[in-house]
């Protein structure tokens, strides 16, 4: 049994992802500097300095450079990672959909962070969120451990199908949070990955290649409806990764999404990132008094598994999501939203109520989750949603 | 120094670009671009920023490109050519690329890209010593939006977003000095060249060929619509402005000035400026012509100043 070679060892998110990218050892990695996912870079830097990894390590000027660099290494043929948050995905926001319309396999790892303004430096999704569409698979992970397993998957599920991947952990809360991680073999984790093939690379001389032209009226809508297919294809692709990732290390990393209690639940709260672990909490302290609670926590938004959430979801009575984000559309934030488009379709459905929570870093408490139940019983009870979105946590 | 090519051998070599472009008719850039990819004994690998030469090149589903070339964006050409040249480095190290090939990493940029929009990662990519040569054509505004003002723009021309009013003559600021500000990151190869003068500037590219780390050329490019005038005339304008001393042909080797070519006689910046339609306002101004005549006297002495001396 490969589980008897495992460790546990205690590390924070940041530390966990920079040791993934340790074993990982990719071709580049390019980065800038900023908080709170600042560490993962010092630490691999680190790395580097001490000749632990054979990356070519580059220390770019702004994080559109850092991007910049990662695509034209992975048009290169080089399994490419780099780190980031916040202002430093806004920034490279342009460059984003360049990536994913080249169709380059590149890890990113995003310590989630509010976005200016006011300037705030602790966690919210409006970062990710900001660029869901950009065409990247995005993957929010609970703890440390997830993130340190969900890397190793997306370098393979990024590699597979040929597109961009973001794998998100809260700021602070996860990036500097020490937990138990259970750490692979090195060996290990390059086995499972092997080597990247690249379809094409700028570098094969005797082939050579255009790469980014100009595609007018004529040509760009094609281009687009092939990225959609490519996303389409890695919905298999994510499942089957995690599954023989799973299958080969005793593991169970989830995929899309994550159970708990869900099976006989009549009301049901859908969450992201570390706030499932306390309303996982409240969904035990309202179990032991015989509530019917329970929790899908969404690991994935893009591709969006809107067929699992419809089969998940239609025999609840009420769902409650959570965002992390705000939207400004005055229907609450861009969950709640995606939410209550992919059960629309359904005849039979849930009440959907959407709470906006936690933004800028702002704290979610025990009590805060036994509220949300509590408001999600009440809405239950009467049969009827009173407000669009609810704010939780809020100084009124 | 490597041994000089006849224009014969240069004519049989790959210039990379071919025919098939779109490039306005008396366009400078296909000729520069490809003295500058026939001049590379190895092959190249271009990375191009937004721009005329990325537009006209490039429309899908057709390439005027014969070898490896990408574009991503306006202002990040250089970052990315810092991505391909690392993947190449690494891969070489790890075995994947043989270890005798040798590639010759090229950005092409416009003043748009190098001078405003890309200095930021132009600077980085130099400063952190990436092995590439950068390749300006300067054809003096965003003319692939239709003629807006860049800071190469001269003083004094007339431009959709420095246009000649009733009380603006052009643009009122004079232009950046690109070579500069690349020179002061002491990198190993700096230089201004001109298509008029293909000798120089071949002997330059192959120069900074040689040399490994980053290395820079600017070349005036003059533009058919942009500058208004005569198809047929490109590289005499481009000409007159070397002879005018308004684009001196120097180089900065290894920290050492060198001015590759002094005009025999220096001719007055007016007979460049007056054979352009973006100057035409200036004919009754020559309150503003001696202004341009003064910067470009002063430039060039402080050029022939500097000739032969070490900076870095």
């Amino acid at each position: 049994m490969k589980t008897e070679t495992k460790k546990i060892v205690a590390k924070t998110g940041n530390e966990a992802a920079a040791y993934a990218m340790k074993q990982i050892n990719p071709d580049v990695v390019a980065a800038y500097p900023i908080t709170p996912s600042t560490e993962i870079i010092q630490i691999f830097s680190k790395y580097v300095a001490d000749g632990e990894v054979d990356t070519e390590f580059i220390p770019v000027e702004s994080e559109h450079s850092a991007i910049s660099v990662c695509i034209g290494a992975s048009t290169g043929g080089a399994r490419v990672m780099t780190a980031t948050s916040s202002q430093g995905l806004a920034l490279m926001h342009e460059i984003l959909y360049i990536a994913s319309s080249f169709r380059l396999p590149i890890v990113m790892i995003v310590g989630n962070r509010a976005l200016s303004g006011p300037i705030n430096i602790h966690c919210d999704h409006s970062d990710t969120m900001g660029s869901r569409d950009s065409g990247w698979i995005q993957i929010y992970c609970e703890n440390a451990n997830e993130v340190y397993h969900t890397i190793i998957n997306a370098v393979k599920i990024s590699e597979k199908v040929n597109l961009p991947c973001m794998v998100m952990m809260d700021g602070f809360i996860v990036t500097h949070g020490m937990e138990n991680v259970l750490i692979l073999e090195d060996e290990e984790v390059r086995e499972f990955l092997g080597k990247r093939e690249p379809l094409y690379s700028i570098l094969d001389l005797k082939n050579p290649i255009t790469v980014g032209p100009l595609a007018l009226y004529d040509y760009y809508m094609e281009h687009k409806r092939s990225q959609v297919d490519a996303i389409l294809k890695s919905k298999k692709i994510i499942s089957d990764v995690f599954e023989e990732y799973n299958r080969k290390f005793g593991l169970s990393i989830p995929s899309f999404i994550e159970e708990y209690f869900l099976d006989d639940a009549e009301i049901a709260v859908i969450a992201m990132s570390s706030a499932s672990g306390t309303l996982k909490e409240a969904v035990d302290l309202l179990r032991e008094k015989g509530e019917r609670v329970g929790i899908l926590r969404l690991k994935i938004t893009r591709p969006f598994p809107y067929e699992i959430l419809r089969k998940k979801l239609e025999n609840l009575k009420v769902v409650g999501v959570m965002d992390r984000a705000e939207t400004f559309s005055t229907m609450g934030g861009p969950v709640s939203i995606e939410v209550k488009a992919a059960l629309y379709s359904l005849i039979k459905r849930p009440l959907i109520q959407s709470f906006v929570f936690g933004l800028g870093g702002r704290e979610f408490s025990l009590e805060d989750a036994i509220k949300v139940f509590d408001i999600l019983k009440k809405i239950n009870k009467e049969n009827k949603l009173e407000e669009e979105f609810i704010y939780i946590g809020l100084r009124e | 120094m490597k041994k000089i090519l006849s224009l014969k051998e240069l004519s049989e070599r790959n210039t990379g670009l071919t025919s098939g472009h779109r490039a306005c008719s008396g366009c400078a850039f296909p000729s520069i671009i490809k003295m500058v990819v026939a001049s590379s004994d190895y092959p190249v690998v271009i990375s191009n920023a937004t721009g005329c030469l990325e537009v006209v090149s490039t429309i899908y589903p057709y390439s005027a490109w014969n070898v490896p070339w990408i574009h991503v964006a306006f202002e990040n050409a250089a970052a990315v050519i810092s991505g391909v040249e690392s993947a190449y480095k690494v891969l070489k190290k790890k075995g994947l690329i043989p270890e005798n090939e040798k590639i010759n990493f090229i950005v092409i940029g416009g003043d748009g890209g190098t001078y405003d929009i890309g200095l930021q990662a132009l600077s980085g990519a130099i400063e952190r010593g990436h092995n590439f040569l950068y390749v300006l054509y300067d054809n003096q505004a965003y003319m692939n939006t239709g003629v807006q003002r860049s800071s190469a723009t001269p003083f004094g021309a007339n431009t959709t977003t420095s246009p000649v009013g009733k009380k603006m003559p052009g643009k009122i600021q004079h232009r950046k000095d690109i070579i500069e500000i690349i020179a002061a990151h002491e990198i190993p190869y700096v230089a201004q060249a001109s298509p008029s003068h293909f000798g120089d500037l071949i002997k330059k590219v192959r120069r900074a060929f040689e040399i490994e780390g980053p290395k820079f050329i600017a070349v005036i490019s003059p533009c058919v619509p942009g500058w208004g005038y005569n198809e047929s005339e490109t590289v005499e304008l481009a000409r007159l402005a070397v002879e005018t001393c308004f684009w001196p042909l120097y180089e900065i080797d290894q920290g050492v000035y060198r001015v590759n070519y002094k005009p025999k006689e220096k001719l007055p910046v007016k007979e460049w400026l007056l054979k352009q339609d973006r100057f035409s306002h200036l004919k009754n101004r020559e309150d503003l012509i001696e202004e341009i005549q003064k910067k470009v006297d002063e430039k060039w002495e402080r050029l022939l100043r500097l000739d032969g001396q070490k900076i870095f």
